[in-house]
């Protein structure tokens, strides 16, 4: 009969494998980089100021409050979503909402925190808001093509042996998608987080307001120490995300 | 005949308003402990049939009867789970280890633990594949062949009446696929299920068939009868047509060796005198005798010509019996060891070797002919 490896299942692909590697690896450069700029340029008392402790310290806060909520919020919208759209009599409306999300997405997020100011006002709510529908879109494509991409046979056997819809929905279509549902979970985590950097620009704080005032008062280790902050969050958040799409993948495939 | 286990009532499906309907007023009948083997070509309705009765598919119209009880209006998870499925592409669960793929219909019914983990071990035994080795696998290390076996442990794992198998060992390599036919006819025999088989290869459907019923488009049914039957009196030119021209030799595997009337030449039996030898050949119509040794087992076959070279003794002359036949085998083995053999006939032997008669290709014949 046909050989079988016995250590299949520990054997991951190279990409798979980078995946894990190549985030931590930028962040750890990104942090020397920040870290030689804090040491070794001239930092006058301007800088100093913008730089202060406490405003990173909240600047980071609002940063993280900022990429959880709207993370949250897209899990929250996208996964149901995308599973009601894939269910049977949908296919209009998930072709509706595929387009207009893109829409959504090809404005550029600037625009788009500034359409949600003009109804909702100042605040970390509006950015919030704005984040998620720009961020909506990667969940609900990936969800949608993960539920799709679920071998028909699969379905039709667990039908067939009396599975129900919904059982059928929770023991075999979401841990078959788990893993392209996360992947796109991941992109959204790292869009919010990235972006949230102009949450300043509507009130919303975030280290946005580190570079803006780096730039405006020309203090260039400010702006480099700012945008390293941001960078390093969202490569965190992606590792975190690699993580978890590689342990919540169930064993098997 | 007893009450059937399946009825299918003048049921019809239809997509949509203008099509053709795929099923088309069909009713159909299974006998308890039957195989009934759905046959015809590609898009004549047959899958659909066999999605009906476990309502996969839901009739237009039409009723379905399982064991005297209209189906078409109980839940169908629940007539499913007690309906064993067994699709082409097996469908198992690639998240899911064998153990948790078999287990997968005595769950849903609420089993408790240790039951559940007994049956999983009884029914890989079950299809030939070792507890121990497969249980705790998942489906991608398996080839096409155990993961169809591990397919039709989990669809046997509740004790299910009925089985429906939508052409199961269709993706299955030729050598692999006759052994799993030969292995699941074996199981049946023990089983005893009801089972609905669906194939759109004729010789499957001889070889795995109680009773056959061909198809044509529409799922309107050809022919229905014994494999038997079908061969030796096609309907129409429908029928015909699907059997092929081999519809004879097909046959073939449907009979065996002992309903022929063996040929008797004459025998010699070891140590024999060269003048008795030649006079009981002289005294038969037969050109040739066959020397059987002490146990009465044939050894060789014996002609005038190696009577004739004297240098010899008979022990050693004439030419070896090297294929025996026995009463089991199908008269397609015959024929080929009929055609093998040098003096075109076949010695056939009881299970120890004991020597019986003979198979000629007269007494194939008048067996044939005498069928249709």
């Amino acid at each position: 009969m046909s050989t079988i490896s016995p250590n299949l299942s520990n054997r991951t692909p190279l990409s798979e494998r980078l995946d894990l590697i190549v985030s931590p690896i930028f962040a750890v450069i990104l942090g020397i980089i920040g870290t030689a700029v804090w040491l070794y340029s001239d930092i006058d008392s301007i800088t100093e100021d913008i730089l202060a402790p406490e405003k990173l310290q909240r600047q980071l806060g609002e940063t993280l409050l900022l990429g959880f909520s709207s993370s949250i919020l897209v899990i929250l919208v996208a996964i149901p979503l995308g599973i009601v759209v894939t269910r049977k009599g949908f296919p209009r409306l998930k072709n509706f909402l595929v387009d207009t999300l893109g829409l959504a997405q090809a404005l550029p997020a600037y625009g788009l925190i500034v359409i949600f100011f003009s109804f909702m006002g100042a605040g970390i709510t509006t950015v919030i808001f704005a984040l998620a529908t720009f961020s909506l879109l990667p969940v609900l494509r990936n969800t949608i093509v993960g539920l799709e991409q679920v071998d028909k046979s699969v379905i039709d056997a667990g039908r067939g042996m009396g599975y129900t819809s919904r059982q059928i929905l929770m023991k075999i279509e979401l841990p078959l998608s788990v893993e392209v549902i996360i992947a796109g979970i991941r992109t959204a985590i790292v869009i919010n987080v990235g972006m949230s950097a102009l949450a300043f620009l509507v009130g919303g704080g975030g280290l946005g307001e580190t570079i803006n005032s780096g730039l405006k008062l020309d203090r260039g280790p400010a702006i480099l120490i700012g945008a390293v902050m941001v960078a390093i969050l969202a490569l965190v958040f992606d590792f975190l995300s690699a993580l978890a799409q590689k342990y919540l993948k169930p064993k098997g495939l | 005949m007893s009450e059937p286990l399946i009825r299918l009532e003048s049921v019809s499906k239809s997509y949509g308003s203008g099509a053709e309907p795929a099923v088309k007023k069909l009713t159909l009948e299974v006998e308890k402990g039957e195989v009934l083997v759905l046959v015809g070509p590609s898009g004549c309705g047959k899958s659909t049939t066999l999605r009906l009765i476990n309502r996969l598919i839901e009739p237009t119209s039409g009723k379905i009867f399982l064991n005297g009880e209209d189906v078409t209006d109980v839940d169908p998870s629940e007539l499913r789970r007690k309906i064993g499925y067994v699709i082409q592409q097996v469908g198992l669960f690639p998240h899911r280890t064998i153990a948790e793929n078999i287990a997968t219909v005595p769950k849903l019914l609420g089993w408790d633990k240790d039951k559940i983990e007994s049956r999983i071990d009884e029914m890989l035994e079950l299809v030939s594949m070792d507890p121990e080795t497969y249980r705790d696998r998942y489906p991608k290390e398996l080839s096409g062949g155990q993961a169809q076996r591990v397919g039709v442990a989990r669809a046997l794992a509740a004790d299910p009446d009925v089985l429906l198998m939508d052409e199961p060992f269709g993706a299955i390599d030729p050598i692999t696929r006759d052994r799993l036919q030969n292995e699941f006819l074996r199981l049946q025999q023990e089983l005893k299920k009801t089972i609905v088989f669906v194939t759109h290869d004729i010789d499957e459907a001889i070889k795995m068939g109680n009773r056959i019923a061909i198809l044509r488009e529409g799922s309107e049914i050809a022919q229905l009868d014994t494999p038997e039957a079908i061969l030796s009196h096609p309907a129409d030119e429908f029928v015909e047509s699907f059997l092929g021209s081999g519809a004879i030799l097909k046959g073939l595997t449907l009979k065996k060796v002992r309903d022929i009337d063996l040929h008797q030449v004459p025998t010699l039996t070891a140590p024999v005198a060269r003048d008795q030898a030649l006079q009981a050949l002289q005294e038969s119509p037969d050109q040739v005798a066959v020397l059987l040794d002490d146990k009465e087992q044939p050894t060789r076959w014996i002609d005038e010509k190696a009577l004739n070279r004297t240098s010899q003794p008979i022990e050693k002359s004439g030419r070896p019996v090297t294929v025996n036949l026995q009463p089991e085998d199908t008269l397609q083995d015959a024929l080929t060891t009929m055609l093998q053999s040098s003096v075109g006939m076949a010695v056939v032997t009881d299970r120890k070797g004991k020597y019986l008669g003979c198979c000629t290709i007269e007494s194939l014949a008048k067996l044939i002919m005498s069928e249709g």
